[in-house]
């Protein structure tokens, strides 16, 4: 990367300007001087620059985890910059908050669907910055006007004498320019990119032929490969291990204790798995050797029947409950989840006296820097961090153990290492979605509407886990997408009761929203049926404050054709969520065999997430969301004895291609600020489809994972 | 030293028999397009071809492809123009990818035996291949797509 050669004053001041906020976000990182000394190349701002030969290289600073990042954020510089984009090149941004941090959360962090709707507008700013450059720097080699000067694709174009210049017979004088700090922006109907269909994706051909680079194909002069026994039970700790056997194996160089376990280090991976079969280990389990499934349910139930904090409060919702009217009562409870990425973790780090350096398909590669910097004692500058493409991330990537393992294990052997782990390390000792148990009661007035929503959620805060969030607050994460349902009811009680019995939990794709989505929308559904009423009128009447989420479930339930017959055996369910900045509302077509299988045809979804950038990754991310969604219906994390119980794809399913529905996105153009994509397709699949279930078999699925055994003809 | 073709080269191989053949392409021969996901024959992000036969690699010994000829995504077309190559390009089918190496292999070794598959042969082909981005849908578009490149001439 250029910028490395930015001096430390110029990167100061990038990062103040970065931190002041969106509106200075792109302000030139270089120094005029260090302009100079790049003869050839304009380069405004740290998102773009552009050669002689009008080569415009974009600068990514979002990881490429299948969301399409590293084709949409182009487009939103390019469209500014009036771009060809058959001239774009696209970097990954190293770890350097102070230039690429999200200008919203001040981090190199990636999570919360924050990529298009956190970055959009400096973006936008840093390609107009460069355009507005480009045109100044032509009219003053013509000699006319800048008003005159208009741009095509990659061309600065004088329209009343026909002269034209290419972008990069510009470069140098455009870097003579004084970067303007409030370029004008495009309007809607100027853009050439944003918005447009039919932008191919350009990590797309190389996730074809096996040329993408994953952190695990990383290569590394002399790298080692590692793996580390983990101690079964969360939290516990290597008391006494015998090594004598493992070193004995050919090819096994190292064995080496580590925070999170001990790293068998050898020539290649398979080595590495013998030897830590080899191991003899005698472990010190912890408090939670005795945690089991069973006795989580247990405490939460009765926990369920203590006040919690109140999250939410309007009204007097138990003195509705009190007042005599219909009350209905149901309590949910949600399982343990992993994300169970595709390619399981894994770092390479090569640590050494006066510097280290990471390759990670990672979600965090600031905090990754970070911590790499703590381990090693070195200062944040010296810690280079390389993020690879991820095979998936899901929230499991911005955690930091797997890149603890790499930068411990290195520094311990004294050269470069790949940390690999198994599929039965990524499900055994991952950051599970909460386990949650949930109370609900309303009252129904005569007409069946709503009087009171009484809900009390049991469960553990990830963010209080994680130190995040002050201990004994509201954890945000654990009430989201609950305490904030767009119901119109007088009186609403949402209570947390806080409870964490240890077991490492972290950001699911769409997080709380994912299980507080399910048991929002089948309560009310719940109550639209006790009132006998249809329950996509009965959400409308209650979403007169909520214009958004209305027009969302509106719009899928007219593409849906809600209320028209279907082929016997199959029903229609609904439900609506905002998460992360945008609303979705989906309908699904659902049968359910006589042994108890659910079977969805079709999902049609409405998705309104403001500016719609990318329309096709839209579509994608519904799609995927919807399946990632749907495994949340069939599996499970146990733990019995303090250890999990699944250890690979055989007791924790991933959603096969068989079992696919067609998803049919339709996307609310609302022209509102950008929301996120990648989790708001996830919270209203489950409910829409456990909803659909209740009309075809008058069973309402109140525990998850659903088993078929409760939905079987009898 | 086990002595087999890969992607039409000869190759011999250092390795312990019993190393899968998984590991002996990615760290021995340092083609890393064919994946690792599950190590036990649950997810096909590892799926090769042997003598033509789609394969898990991951418990595959190396030592069973003696004398075979394997081919991994490097080797499927030597322009990466194959016709799933190309829907899969045309229909936008990968997000993170990284499981796309196994379904383009296991699709390729389908549309070798079966030129028209239907959907239901489809969800047969490709039962064993797991993409947790839920690309499915347009996964099975594009073997479609893939299936009518072919029968119009295009290889």
């Amino acid at each position: 990367m250029k910028t490395m050669t930015l001096t430390r004053r110029t990167l100061l001041k990038g990062g103040l300007a970065v931190g002041a906020g969106l509106v200075i976000g792109f302000e030139l990182p270089v120094s005029r001087r260090a302009l100079a000394q790049q003869a050839g190349v304009f380069a405004p701002n740290q998102w773009l620059k552009i050669d002689r030969d009008g080569v415009v290289t974009i600068t990514n600073s979002v990881p490429e985890m299948g969301q399409g990042t590293m084709t949409s954020m182009p487009m939103i510089v390019a469209d500014e910059l009036d771009a060809d984009w058959g001239k774009i090149k696209v970097e990954q941004a190293p770890a350097n908050p102070a230039l690429y941090a999200n200008p919203v959360t001040k981090t190199q962090s990636y999570g919360g669907s924050r990529g298009i709707r956190d970055h959009l507008e400096m973006w936008r700013k840093a390609g107009a910055a460069a355009r507005q450059m480009l045109k100044q720097a032509a009219a003053q080699e013509w000699g006319v006007p800048e008003g005159e000067v208009d741009t095509e694709p990659g061309t600065v174009i004088h329209r009343p004498s026909g002269r034209k210049l290419l972008y990069g017979q510009l470069v140098d004088k455009a870097a003579q320019v004084p970067v303007p700090q409030d370029p004008k922006l495009k309007t809607k109907d100027q853009f050439r990119y944003i918005g447009k269909e039919g932008v191919a994706r350009l990590d797309i051909p190389i996730k074809t032929d096996g040329k993408a680079i994953y952190g695990i194909d990383v290569k590394v002069p002399g790298a080692r490969i590692a793996s580390i026994e983990r101690c079964p039970v969360f939290g516990g700790k290597v008391e006494t291990f015998d090594a004598s056997a493992t070193k004995a194996i050919n090819g096994i160089s190292h064995v080496v204790p580590v925070s999170n376990g001990i790293a068998v280090v050898g020539d290649s991976f398979w080595t590495v798995l013998k030897g830590r079969r080899a191991l003899k280990v005698k472990w010190n389990e912890g408090p939670l050797a005795n945690l089991s499934s069973a006795q989580i349910t247990r405490e939460y139930q009765d926990l369920a029947k203590q006040p919690g904090q109140v999250a939410r409060k309007e009204g007097d919702a138990e003195q509705a409950l009190a007042a005599g009217g219909k009350v209905i009562e149901a309590t949910y409870q949600v399982p343990f989840l992993e994300h169970a990425c595709m390619e399981p973790m894994n770092c390479t780090a090569h640590v050494k006296a006066d510097s280290c350096e990471i390759w990670a398909p990672t979600q965090n590669p600031g905090g990754h820097q970070a911590i790499a910097a703590k381990i090693t004692g070195l200062p944040l500058d010296k810690v280079t961090v390389n993020t690879t493409m991820l095979g998936g991330g899901f929230g499991r990537r911005g955690e930091l153990d797997f890149v603890i393992d790499a930068v411990e294990t290195s520094k311990a052997v004294g050269g470069p290492v790949k940390v690999i782990w198994t599929r039965e390390d990524d499900l055994q000792h991952g950051f599970y979605r909460p386990a949650t148990y949930n109370v609900f009661k309303a009252a129904l007035d005569a007409q069946g509407m709503p009087t009171a929503w009484w809900h009390r959620i049991v469960g553990p805060g990830i963010l209080i886990q994680k130190g995040r969030a002050p201990a004994g607050s509201i954890d945000p994460a654990a009430v989201s997408g609950a305490r904030d349902h767009p119901y119109d009811v007088a009186n609403i009680l949402v209570e947390w009761k806080e409870k964490d019995f240890g077991v490492p939990v972290g950001f699911w794709r769409s997080v709380g929203s994912s299980q507080n989505a399910f048991v929002t929308e089948s309560f009310v559904d719940e109550l639209a049926h006790t009132a006998g009423k249809d329950p996509y009128e009965y959400r409308r009447g209650l979403l007169g404050k909520a214009k958004r989420h209305k027009a969302v479930l509106e719009l899928a339930a007219t593409k849906a054709n809600w209320g028209a017959p279907l082929p016997a055996g199959r029903a229609r369910g609904i439900a609506v969520a905002f998460s992360y900045g945008s609303y979705a509302a989906h309908v699904a077509e659902v049968s359910v065999t006589p042994e108890g299988n659910i079977r969805v045809h079709k999902l049609v979804c409405a998705i309104d997430c403001g500016i719609a950038v990318n329309p096709d990754q839209i579509r994608a991310q519904m799609e995927g969301g919807a399946v990632y969604a749907m495994t949340g219906m069939y599996d499970q994390i146990t733990l019995d004895k303090g250890r999990v119980q699944q250890s690979n794809f055989h007791d924790y399913p991933l959603l096969r291609i068989a079992e696919a529905p067609v998803v049919e996105t339709h996307i609310v153009d609302s022209g509102e600020a950008p929301g996120g994509l990648g989790e708001p397709g996830v919270p209203p699949v489950v409910p829409a489809i456990c909803n659909a279930v209740f009309v075809l078999t008058g069973k309402r699925i109140r525990t998850l994972p659903v088993r078929p055994e409760d939905l079987k003809k009898a | 030293m086990i002595s087999t073709t890969v992607n039409g080269k000869r190759e011999n191989i250092d390795a312990d028999a019993d190393m899968p053949l998984l590991w002996a392409i990615r760290e021995k021969l340092g083609l890393t397009g064919t994946k690792f996901g599950c190590g036990v024959a649950q997810c096909g992000a590892c799926t090769v071809h042997v003598d033509g036969q789609p394969v898990r690699s991951c418990v595959t010994p190396v030592s069973a492809v003696s004398g075979r000829r394997v081919t991994t995504i490097e080797g499927l077309d030597p322009k990466a123009d194959h016709p799933l190559q190309r829907a899969w390009v045309e229909l936008q089918v990968p997000q993170c990818g990284y499981c796309q190496s196994g379904q383009i292999m296991s699709a390729a070794a389908l549309l070798t035996r079966t030129a028209n598959p239907t959907d239901s042969d489809i969800d047969d082909a490709m039962a064993g291949n797991i993409c947790r981005c839920g690309t499915y849908q347009r996964l099975r578009a594009a073997i479609h797509k893939a299936a009518a490149i072919k029968r119009g001439g295009g290889r």
